[in-house]
């Protein structure tokens, strides 16, 4: 505990250091492939700030989606929702469900709001919007591709990701519109590992 | 093209993108310009892809003004970045940044290599975070594809020179010399706007590098690709012909946020007005 402590303290005067300091910086004994490394401003559905590392300890299933998009992401949100019906009852409870939007121009705190609650999104998920940089720079380390058409529209690669409770990326899925049943066994093992 | 198979030729293949060995030499004596930028006036411009409503239809966009680095950001101004943010040496580096043969080259984490030649040679090795990070410590970010790709239309004398078939083979023609065992140095021939070595010295980042997603084939953007890609699918290539351009998005759009090549650069663009990127 002393020495955790220890770390946590010097991390935290390098960091003090750095005045000058890149978007992404070490904060803590995060692993190097924790995306929570990531320093990104990003706000929830209720308004509040929202820390990419505040659900270090679980593991949390990830996706990118936007509000006005009508095809692919509404398939995206009920995958979600079905593969969290696959796993154990009492697993279903733990498992935390981070969408952020491509869109934060359109994607309001309100909008994200409505858009919750049409997909009947309960407190497990929070459905988050930052800035255009940061956006891009999450999308980065998801490995997730975007872009913004003149219509007002986004192309983007659609997948949804499982981060292990340390922030690594452990599983992604291409499957949509029905249950990735390997995908499903993976976040069965990360909360099996927790408990 | 899968990605792996991009990566791949981005590793293997893309030394052959160094130029000759004769221009290199007529330009090693052409002082490095550090953090010069020139202004480009932007205005109407087409892209190679499509930028209209749907991935099929193109048409021109208007480009603000903007500044450009004149020159690829060199080995010495990237060392004097790492020393001033030792965060991004790479022992230091956290993996989800960059991976393990960033800035495998140097000689030393702290250390780009002797002068005057290593100072003056373009960093290569760099991921798509930290060549952000390096623009963001001079006021600067990292140009967008289509910046980029309007100042790279660019030859000595013409701002476009695209439609032009000898300008063309003489992009191409840079690709296929052999390449050179180290990178020239940074300075070529100024283009018509003052920028230089956007063709032939070393691939480059542009900050929206994960937009560029191309379908393999554009006979099938129809179905197959609406679960893959929201909204109309991936985009599609609108002048075939610009072949060297198409190779650039190639591999821009097979690359990962932290993955770095030894041919693989940047350089930084500012807001024309203004301070802030």
């Amino acid at each position: 505990m002393t020495s955790l402590s220890l770390t946590r303290r010097s991390a935290l005067a390098l960091l003090a250091l750095a005045a000058a300091a890149p978007p992404a910086l070490a904060a803590d004994a995060l692993p190097g492939d924790s995306i929570y490394r990531l320093r990104a401003g990003f706000t929830d559905q209720d308004g509040l700030a929202y820390d990419l590392a505040s659900t270090r300890g679980a593991p949390v299933l990830v996706s990118m989606f936007y509000s006005g998009c009508e095809m692919v992401c509404p398939v995206i949100f009920e995958t979600i929702a079905q593969t969290v019906k696959a796993l154990p009852a009492p697993e279903r409870a733990r498992l935390r469900i981070l969408m952020v939007t491509f869109d934060p121009e359109r994607d309001t705190v309100d909008v994200l709001k409505a858009t919750a609650r049409r997909h009947g999104c309960d407190e497990r998920w929070r459905l988050v919007r930052a800035s255009q940089a940061d956006v891009r720079r999450l999308a980065a380390v998801l490995g997730v591709q975007y872009r913004q058409l003149p219509s007002g529209e986004f192309n983007h690669s659609s997948s949804l990701l499982l981060l292990d409770a340390e922030g690594r990326i452990v599983k992604r899925t291409g499957v949509l519109g029905s249950v990735d049943t390997g995908f499903v066994a993976a976040i069965h093992g990360s909360l099996a590992a927790r408990s | 093209m899968p990605r792996s198979a991009a990566l791949a030729f981005a590793r293997a293949g893309l030394c052959a993108l160094a130029f000759g060995a004769a221009s290199a030499l007529l330009f090693a004596a052409a002082p490095a310009r550090a953090a010069d930028y020139v202004e480009l006036p932007g205005g109407t411009f087409t892209s190679v892809l499509p930028q209209g409503a749907t991935p099929s239809s193109s048409g021109p966009v208007t480009l603000a003004p903007y500044r450009l680095r004149s020159t690829p950001v060199t080995r010495a101004e990237f060392r004097s970045f790492v020393q001033a943010h030792p965060e991004w040496r790479r022992d230091r580096v956290p993996a989800v940044f960059a991976d393990a043969r960033y800035l495998a080259d140097w000689p030393a984490p702290d250390d780009a290599g002797a002068p005057p030649e290593a100072d003056s040679r373009p960093v290569t090795n760099v991921s798509w975070f930290a060549a952000q990070a390096f623009c963001e410590s001079e006021g600067a970010r990292l140009p967008t594809w289509l910046e980029w790709e309007n100042a790279a239309a660019a030859d000595e004398t013409r701002r476009d020179a695209r439609a032009d078939p000898a300008w063309r083979r003489r992009i191409l023609g840079w690709y296929e010399r052999p390449a050179l065992a180290a990178l020239p140095p940074v300075g070529g021939t100024p283009n018509a706007y003052g920028v230089r070595d956007l063709h032939g010295l070393v691939w480059e980042w542009v900050d929206d590098f994960n937009a560029l997603f191309i379908a393999g084939d554009s006979r099938t953007q129809g179905d197959p690709d609406l679960l893959k890609f929201c909204g109309s699918g991936a985009i599609s290539i609108v002048d075939r012909d610009s072949y060297a351009v198409l190779m650039r998005v190639a591999l821009l759009s097979s690359l990962n946020a932290s993955d770095t090549t030894g041919a693989l650069g940047f350089r930084c663009a500012r807001p024309l007005h203004g301070d802030t990127p």
